[in-house]
Order: structure tokens, then C-alpha cells, then sequence
């Protein structure tokens, strides 16, 4: 088609696509739609569906209104510990993990010898998975053989994990392990793109070191700031991995996410109630969802 | 703040002298924290290590914190072969390579629609892959299970006859999970090569699939490299689709699959702790040897500002 390859004047125009092109774009972007569609946001969408009904899986899908909501906002005994842990979580991470990452981030960021050393280090939670964090926790925690007592030493060994007043802090403690070095990386990078001249004007304007982090430095983070306030967020809903690995989250342990869990899992499958405590959750995260999303979008549009 | 008087011309510095013994002690007291925190953050990893070395009975006996008297990798075999291990890591790898390369493939794909041929509403395409990898995973895994319980597959693909309870389940939830962000983080990317490139060659006649293929991807190769290593990481550790999707315990990955080195009644802990030690040697060895590659790729998706 030659005619068609002459460049017009006023371009990007209607471009011309020949049938192979619109085969090649429908199927692979089809895919990946469809996969997405299926797999992720048809389940979003039939979860709260399937909140107001009483379905056990088998049988008919029973109309229930807003039963499931009541039962859970009243009745089930393990709903309001389980929000409660959460949001636990949330703080426990967001106000003491990722502000001990920005802190290891701006010490190493300095550039001090070993500084690869210690990062790497720092870092090495972040590749195990939760599952392991977990396990690895257990055996520094656990009453009888744990690492833990041995070195506190003593006739009455504590139950780490078996306490339910005890155990949530030991697991967020195991669960900053982790976020720590995730949230130093981020900002690692972050500190490393900050232009050096910045922080030199400021000095020539006679700027202490603080002033000039609070002032300069974390103003031009905040995109990175950002990112780690929805990862923390994220994170925090989303944990799981690790109670389920101690004690199935039970015991001082619930989470929403163990409890959605259970509800299809366990013995009796209660998927209209489960959804239920999904629904929490989806409103939840779709509030952070947004805001993320609609500060993504101003970014595009200033670009 | 002392690091930045580094960059400080020096005429500004009140006497030459001055700054010297602070910035030092300064410096020492920065590896005193460093150090300590970094042990801190290896010691459960050494005792994990340590733990799987030593006979139960001899921790039970001495303490933890006694010197050997005998190290072996007992515990190892004992975890590799009698519990079956190595079937649980090819049930990952299984898992996780297909998913790692699927997913590459198919994110690549939408990124280059999104960022370099511009298509319309891309932006919205975006925007529903990127919030759907933000979704908890347990708002969609009970509405997945009721649909995977009802997919029916050739006895050849899957001996349930369902997708439920094989790994295809599995591979499909992880690929469509983690679509959302390669495409977020892959977009971004894009957007950053030189358009005269593709320009050039759609002036050559290039169709699509050339112009996505042979054009764009090459150019990432960084950013792909740097995913994949992320997402193998991500894919290997993940620890609830497998137990959600899979009810037959020889097909779970090795994450799920640590829970029955768990006695029923006695948990041997040196050997939980060599099932640790194992599960985690993938990761961590991918992370010291491709550290530079990992690590781009989580800032990839962050620092595009």
C-alpha cells in the first residue's frame, strides 16, 4: 500500500491499521482484557453479588439483603478484633516500619563504606516470602524450643505466639522484618535521583541538615512517599501469609483476610457470608485505590 | 545531616579543622547503627541456619545457644527426601516459570498498545490493570473458587476434571494478578524510549506485531530482566492461591507445602527449620546473584517521577 506509507502533514492522524495489525492487536490485547476481566474484576463484581445471599456453594443462591452485613457488624464474634488487627497493622507498619526505612534509607544514602553491605542485608527479607517469615518466626518465638526464651532464660517461658495478647505484636514485629527493607529501597532510589544541586543551594543558603531534609529533600519525595503510603496500605489489608503460617490466624490473630479465608475453606463453606467480609475489604481498598489512581492521572496529564 | 557538607565548598565550613573529628564520629556512630540493625535483621536467618544443622535432641538437651557438638545436614536430606520437598519445588517452578513468561508476554503487549501506539482509552486500560493488582487477593478468591470448581478440563490437563485442584488454576490467577502491575511498570517504561525509533520503522511498512517485536521489546530488555526477576520472586513466594486452588497436597508449591513439615501433635523445629532454610534458598540466591536486576525492578514501578 503505498500510498497509504506517505506520511501525512498533520500527524498522529487515523492511523492505518491492515486487517493482519487489527488480528494481531485483538487478539493480544484481547487476552490479557479477558483475563483481567474474568479472573479479577468479574470476581470483584459477583463477590458483592454474592454478599447479599446466603450460599453455602451447592445449593440455590438465596436472596438475603443485607443480612450477611448485619450478622457480620453484630454477631460474629471475630469481626471487630479482626478490623481492629488490621488497622493495627496498618499503623504498626505505616508509623514505625517506613519511617525506620526512610531513616536506614538517608544513613546509607550518605554514602559510608560497606553501604552495599548493609543494604543488601537490610534488604533480605524482602525476597522470603511471609510463609517463611512466618516459620522462621516460630522458631525464635515458640514457648518451649524458641530462640527467644532460651536467651531470656528463666523457670516460666512465655508464650510468644500462644498468648493472644502477646502474639500480634510478635508477628507485626516479624512483619516490619520485612516492610523495613522494602520501604528503604524505594526510598533509596528515590534519594539517588534527588538533584545534588538542590541540597547545595540550600546549604549555600546557610540551611542545617535538617532543615534541608525536611524542607528540601522529602518535598521532592514525594512521589516515592506516595508509592510507600499505598504499599503500606496495601500491605496491611492484604496480610495473611503470615498468621496463617503461625496458627492459622486464630487465637489473637484474626484478620479480615484470614476470616474470608475460612469462611470458603473451612468446613461449613459460607460464600455469601464470606463475600460479605470481602465487600469490607474491596471498600476499604478501593478508597486508597482511587485516590492513588486519580494522583497517577494528573501525573499523565501534566507529562 | 553531615554527608552533605561533603558537597559544601569548603571556604563556607567555619574553621578547616572543625568539620573533620564531628563528620568522623559521625561516620562511626552511622556504622555502629548500620551494623548493629543489619545483625539484627541476619540473626533470625543465621538461628534458622544454624537450628537445621543441629540434631533436635541436642538443642532439647544443651539450649540453643550451645556450642555444636555435631552439625550435619541431616535435617536437610530428611526435609528434601522423606518429606517429599523436591516434588513441591517442581510443583513451583511449575508454577512460576509459565506464569513469569506468560505474564512478561502478554503486559509487554498491552504496554506497548497503552504507550507507543497510543491506542484509545489506554488510559483507561491502564488504569483497571493497575488497580486490579491492588486489590486485596482475598475480595476475589471466593467468587474464583466457585468458578474454578466449575471449569471443566480433559483428564490430560487435569485429573479433577476440573481447573480447580490443578496447577492451571493456579498459573491463570497468578498471571492475570500480576498482569496489573507488569503493565503499569512496562508503560512507564515505554514511554521513556525514543519514538523516532518506531517512527522509522512505521514509515518502513512495519505492522504491529514488527513494531512491538522486533522495535520496542529489544529496547526493554532492562526492564524485562528486571521484572522477571521480581515477578519469580513474587510468583515462588506466594503462599494463598496455592492453598485456596489446590486441594491435593502433591500438587502444592513449596510455600504451601511447608506447613506439613508440622507435626500433628510434635513440631521438630530444627527440621522446620531446614524446610525454611530451603524455601528460601531460591529467592535468596536469585537475589544475591541478580541484586542489581531485582532491585531496578521494584523502582521501576516507583521512581518514574
Amino acid at each position: 500500500m503505498p500510498n497509504t506509507r506517505a506520511r501525512r502533514a498533520g500527524r498522529p492522524g487515523p492511523r492505518r491499521h491492515t486487517r493482519r495489525d487489527l488480528i494481531v492487536l485483538g487478539v493480544l490485547l484481547g487476552i490479557p482484557i479477558l483475563l483481567d476481566l474474568a479472573l479479577i474484576w468479574g470476581p470483584t463484581l459477583a463477590s458483592v453479588g454474592l454478599s447479599f445471599t446466603t450460599w453455602d456453594g451447592i445449593g440455590d443462591i438465596q436472596w438475603a439483603g443485607l443480612k450477611n452485613y448485619d450478622n457480620l457488624f453484630t454477631t460474629y464474634p471475630q469481626f471487630w478484633p479482626a478490623v481492629r488487627h488490621n488497622l493495627l497493622w496498618l499503623a504498626f507498619l505505616g508509623l514505625l516500619a517506613a519511617p525506620f526505612g526512610l531513616l536506614l534509607a538517608v544513613l546509607i544514602d550518605r554514602g559510608v563504606r560497606f553501604s552495599r553491605f548493609y543494604q543488601s542485608t537490610l534488604y533480605m527479607p524482602v525476597v522470603l516470602s511471609l510463609a517463611v517469615v512466618g516459620f522462621i518466626a516460630q522458631l525464635i518465638l515458640s514457648r518451649d524450643q524458641g530462640a527467644l526464651n532460651a536467651v531470656i532464660g528463666g523457670r516460666n517461658p512465655t508464650d510468644w505466639l500462644g498468648n493472644p495478647q502477646l502474639n500480634i505484636w510478635m508477628v507485626l514485629l516479624a512483619a516490619c522484618w520485612r516492610h523495613t527493607g522494602y520501604v528503604m529501597i524505594l526510598y533509596l532510589a528515590g534519594l539517588k535521583s534527588v538533584d545534588p544541586g538542590l541540597k547545595e543551594a540550600a546549604a549555600l543558603d546557610g540551611a542545617s541538615a535538617r532543615q534541608t531534609f525536611f524542607r528540601v529533600v522529602l518535598p521532592t519525595l514525594r512521589p516515592v512517599n506516595v508509592i510507600v503510603g499505598v504499599i503500606t496500605v496495601i500491605e496491611s489489608l492484604r496480610a495473611f501469609d503470615i498468621v496463617y503460617a503461625v496458627n492459622k490466624g486464630r487465637n489473637g490473630l484474626e484478620l479480615l483476610s484470614v476470616l474470608v479465608t475460612d469462611n470458603i475453606i473451612g468446613e461449613a463453606s459460607r460464600i455469601g457470608f464470606g463475600s460479605a467480609l470481602a465487600v469490607v475489604l474491596l471498600l476499604v481498598s478501593l478508597g486508597f485505590i482511587v485516590t492513588y489512581l486519580v494522583q497517577e492521572l494528573r501525573g499523565e496529564q501534566q507529562r | 545531616m553531615t554527608a552533605s557538607a561533603t558537597t559544601a565548598p569548603p571556604a563556607l565550613r567555619p574553621g578547616p579543622a572543625a568539620p573533620q573529628p564531628t563528620r568522623r564520629r559521625g561516620r562511626f556512630g552511622i556504622h555502629l547503627f548500620l551494623g548493629a540493625v543489619s545483625l539484627a535483621f541476619l540473626a533470625p536467618l543465621l538461628l534458622a541456619v544454624y537450628a537445621s544443622l543441629r540434631p533436635y535432641e541436642e538443642t532439647a538437651k544443651y539450649g540453643y545457644f550451645s556450642f555444636p557438638r555435631r552439625l550435619s545436614f541431616d535435617y536437610y536430606r530428611q526435609a528434601f527426601v522423606d518429606s517429599g520437598m523436591s516434588k513441591y519445588f517442581l510443583n513451583s517452578l511449575l508454577i512460576a516459570v509459565p506464569g513469569v513468561l506468560l505474564t512478561l508476554f502478554l503486559a509487554s503487549f498491552v504496554a506497548f498498545a497503552v504507550s507507543r501506539l497510543r491506542i484509545r482509552g489506554g488510559l483507561v486500560l491502564l488504569m483497571v490493570f493497575t488497580a486490579g493488582n491492588l486489590l486485596p487477593q482475598q475480595v476475589i478468591v471466593t467468587p474464583l473458587y466457585v468458578l474454578f470448581n466449575r471449569v471443566p478440563l480433559p483428564y490430560w490437563m487435569s485429573d479433577s476434571l476440573t481447573m480447580y485442584d490443578s496447577l492451571w488454576a493456579v498459573i491463570a490467577v497468578q498471571t492475570a494478578f500480576q498482569l496489573g502491575f507488569c503493565v503499569f511498570v512496562l508503560a512507564n517504561f515505554m514511554r521513556t524510549l525514543p519514538r523516532e525509533i518506531l517512527e522509522a520503522a512505521i514509515v518502513d511498512g512495519a505492522g504491529v506485531w514488527v513494531q512491538y517485536w522486533r522495535v520496542t521489546l529489544p529496547l526493554c530488555r532492562p526492564a524485562l530482566a528486571a521484572l522477571g526477576t521480581l515477578q519469580f520472586t513474587w510468583m515462588y513466594n506466594d503462599f494463598l492461591w496455592g492453598l485456596v486452588f489446590l486441594s491435593d497436597g502433591d500438587k502444592l508449591p513449596v510455600t504451601s507445602a511447608l506447613n506439613n513439615l508440622r507435626g500433628q501433635f510434635f513440631t521438630d523445629y530444627n527440621l522446620l527449620a531446614a524446610g525454611s532454610v530451603l524455601v528460601a534458598l531460591p529467592t535468596v540466591l536469585v537475589f544475591l546473584l541478580l541484586q542489581r536486576h531485582f532491585i531496578a525492578g521494584l523502582t521501576l514501578g516507583a521512581s518514574k517521577g
